[in-house]
């Protein structure tokens, strides 16, 4: 760049020389040079990462205001504030101070109503974010890292809730707190000094309250702030995938550019996201302390429920039979680690899911364009058999409300749940590979003979036919966009040199994983290019 | 007093001193003693006491056996007390539709007047918890917050925090509180139904109960405010799952769609 100026060059105005000030220091205008233009694609799917990364800025926004007024100690104090049924009652200054932010600091109810709904709803929208990712394979290379750290958003997420609906230690969450501690305590050999190191000594102490807040308001949100922030630089740099369609390759991305539609539109969804928590907030109530009270060890209420990421660890322990060896004077309480151990188990289990996929697939190629759901079968099924284990466990985590909403026996429901666990993913799974060849099936149909039109039309000689009308092209394109794979196949036993040829057995597993991926079971084939061509140049139906 | 200490050796003293006395007892046992019912009482007493045998013999008897005693469909009523019969048929639960695992409130099909008839008969056929007067029940002047701190040790285990009610094991509930009469809550801590377990005096004294009424009153009737908005049937974060996913996450999808559908491309078409 040339430091000399002549004077034709008119006077540069201000805006311009703040940007000339900034990138001589900041170098912006090569940042802004390459993204600026970035693309992204256009579905409303696409957004629901941007529902939960609004709502966890609504929860840190709201968060410090709450920090401003909450005391996180346990210190017993006498309730002498402005709600009526409490007054005279002992409780811990924790408890007292979110009393006070509920009824006597302005705002300070809704506040903390829009800190626990966005909580709620940011968990909620990662869930979806990831079924999203997960049901149309855009984990796949290169993004397997990328689904790591959002899984981890996910799982932090259901920490931080837990620690921070923990804080005003009331009676419901005081219950889950002494569940978690029953949970510590039946893990075997090291489980009461776990106990005892996180509680500083005999439950429940006086340490919890401050130790989960320093957890909840500063370790894991600042984990999620740097997970968050390598997520976004990770899409930045992977560019967003997109469905297929004219125009939409493997090697393009096609949509709006960031500056200035994407940023007018996503800063409008972001307030367009605050207006409906705050919405939420104002009509509805939650986590009312004053109905719950205090905590106290001694008391419990039925219908103590965590918050529902969390209410399938709560249904894993109801349903889990009291199970428990006693062996040289020591217990093992089976009741309580089996479900300690399931619980990261199914987890993990979606998490790992991608690194799975690509063993069996050996696929190295990267991949840019979504999946329908309908074109991966097996992967839609095993995702659909997940999220019915998950949402069986929920149930069995509100077996209480289903039994009296419903007039059903608790045992009843113990027992479905107990059972569905094993069986209802199975059965998920068969159902939504059939549904989705039903779905293959009926693609490869409209492609070949167009779309109904319901006109029904009379031939000369007296026929009834129902009048087809063809694709566009574009239709067609997005119908069979998808590529298939051949199942894998294991080579000839014996090599052309009449050597027997070793397989390791879990290079059998794997073909027999791939054919069971792309077999003929398993995938409609999809109508050729000369199947096409036949069809429609043939004069009339058929 | 010459004239009385002269006397006292008078053969018929002694009788004289006797008579006094057993005057004098007689006296502060009839000043002392309860009031005798009034001659008119008696025969209200017993005309109730028949004419709720006569409804006894209608609607209860079939299962409660003609004298009370009990049969394989009914527990025995003897013992049971005027209370227990005010709070059952009071709510309706007596007389039961059918058998199942807990007989549940409905409509009540007796007058007041007849309710006391069948608790006068019932009572008559053994002592147990009286039915309470008004003063027992009123929450006039009680603690609410203890009222609240016995309630969380007493009864939410079962009722949740506010008196919502829950579940038991094998179809068994605790019902909801809300709207239940303050005579009615009295008498079921006192006789304990179905499987409530009873609160007698000795272990709950009448202060107490009228603590835990109190509470309720406050929390759990028409006139308790919800602050934070719809309280969403006040059953804790079940409800409140439901509604941030179908209301929260819900309204914010069609935002989503609202949004893409609003595109540079999709105008075009």
């Amino acid at each position: 760049m040339s430091t000399t100026t002549t004077d034709e060059r008119r006077e540069a105005g201000n805006g311009e020389k703040f940007a000339d000030w900034a990138d001589g220091r900041l170098g912006i205008y090569t940042l802004a040079k390459t993204n600026m233009r970035k693309i992204f694609p256009d579905h409303w799917s696409f957004m629901l990462g941007e529902i939960c990364m609004y709502s966890f800025i609504i929860i840190i926004l709201t968060g410090v205001y709450l920090t401003l007024f909450f005391h996180p100690s346990m210190n017993e104090v006498v309730y002498d504030g402005s709600y009526v049924p409490l007054q005279g009652v002992q409780m811990s200054e924790a408890f007292n101070s979110t009393m006070h932010i509920s009824f006597d600091v302005r705002g300070g109810l809704l506040i903390r109503q829009i800190h626990h709904w966005a909580a709620l709803i940011f968990l909620a929208g990662m869930f979806v974010h990831m079924m999203r990712v997960f049901f149309t394979g855009a984990f796949r290379k290169p993004r397997e890292v990328n689904w790591l750290f959002g899984f981890l958003l996910f799982f932090c997420g259901m920490f931080t809730g837990f620690t921070g609906y923990s804080l005003p230690d009331d009676l419901l969450s005081g219950t889950g707190v002494r569940f978690m501690e029953g949970a510590i305590l039946g893990v075997p050999v090291v489980g009461t000094y776990l106990s005892f190191f996180i509680y500083g000594g005999e439950f429940p102490g006086g340490d919890f309250v401050a130790r989960f807040y320093s957890v909840h308001i500063l370790l894991l949100p600042g984990i999620m702030l740097g997970l968050m922030i390598t997520h976004l630089i990770l899409v930045f740099y992977h560019k967003h995938t997109q469905f297929a369609g004219p125009g939409r390759t493997n090697k393009n991305v096609v949509g709006a550019p960031l500056l200035p539609v994407y940023t007018a539109k996503a800063g409008g969804f972001f307030f367009l996201v605050f207006g409906v928590i705050a919405i939420i907030a104002a009509i509805a109530s939650i986590n009312p302390i004053w109905e719950i009270g205090p905590y106290r060890p001694d008391q419990v209420s039925t219908g103590a429920q965590p918050d529902w990421y969390m209410g399938f660890a709560e249904g894993l322990i109801r349903v889990m039979p009291g199970w428990e060896i006693n062996l040289w004077g020591h217990t093992l309480v089976l009741g309580v680690f089996i479900p300690l151990v399931i619980f990261p188990l199914v987890l993990f289990a979606i998490a790992a899911y991608p690194f799975i996929e690509a063993w069996i697939t050996k696929d190295t190629r990267e991949h840019h364009i979504a999946d329908r759901p309908r074109n991966a079968p097996v992967r839609t099924g095993i995702g659909v058999a997940w999220v019915t284990a998950y949402m069986v466990m929920l149930v069995g985590g509100g077996n209480d409300l289903w039994a009296t909403n419903f007039h059903l026996s608790l045992n009843a429901i113990t027992w479905f749940v107990r059972i569905a666990f094993f069986v209802g993913p199975v059965v998920a799974f068969i159902i939504t590979k059939r549904i989705c060849l039903g779905l293959q099936r009926r693609d490869a149909e409209k492609v070949l003979h167009g779309r109904e039109t319901g006109i029904i039309k009379r031939l000369p000689h007296g026929e009834f036919v129902e009048v087809h009308e063809p694709l566009d092209a574009g239709q067609l394109y997005k119908l069979t966009a998808h590529e298939q794979t051949r199942p894998a196949e294991l080579p000839a036993a014996v090599d052309e040199n009449g050597v027997k040829r070793k397989v390791s057995a879990m290079e059998k597993l794997r073909v027999k994983l791939h054919k069971g991926y792309f077999g003929e079971q398993s995938q409609i084939a999809k109508p050729t290019a000369e199947e096409f061509e036949e069809i429609t140049s043939g004069h009339g139906h058929h | 007093m010459k004239k009385l200490s002269a006397r006292r050796r008078h053969p018929l003293a002694a009788l004289v001193v006797l008579l006094l006395a057993l005057a004098a007892t007689g006296g502060l046992y009839a000043a002392f003693a309860p009031a005798d019912k009034a001659k008119a009482d008696e025969t209200a007493q017993s005309l109730a006491i028949d004419e709720g045998k006569k409804l006894y013999s209608v609607g209860c008897a079939s299962c409660h056996g003609t004298g009370g005693q009990g049969t394989s469909d009914g527990p025995s009523l003897v013992g049971v007390g005027s209370a227990a019969v005010d709070f059952q048929v009071g709510t309706g639960r007596m007389p039961a539709q059918q058998p199942g695992a807990q007989v549940p409130k409905k409509k009540v099909i007796y007058s007041q007047a007849e309710i006391d008839q069948l608790a006068a008969y019932v009572a008559s056929l053994g002592a147990g918890p009286i039915k309470p007067t008004e003063k027992q029940y009123s929450p006039e002047g009680a603690d609410i917050a203890k009222g609240g701190e016995l309630f969380r040790t007493n009864c939410a285990q079962c009722h949740n925090f506010s008196g919502k009610g829950g579940a038991l094991t094998h179809g068994k509930y605790a019902p909801s509180l809300e709207g239940v009469e303050p005579k009615h809550i009295y008498e079921a801590m006192q006789t304990g139904p179905q499987n409530m377990p009873s609160f007698p005096d000795t272990t709950m004294p009448q202060k107490q109960k009228q603590d835990i009424i109190a509470y309720l009153d406050a929390v759990n009737s028409e006139k308790t405010a919800s602050p934070g908005g719809l309280s969403l049937g006040g059953l804790g974060p079940v409800s409140e799952g439901l509604f941030a996913w179908i209301f929260g996450l819900g309204a914010l999808i069609a935002v989503a769609i609202w949004i893409a559908a609003h595109s540079a491309k999709a105008k075009k078409s």
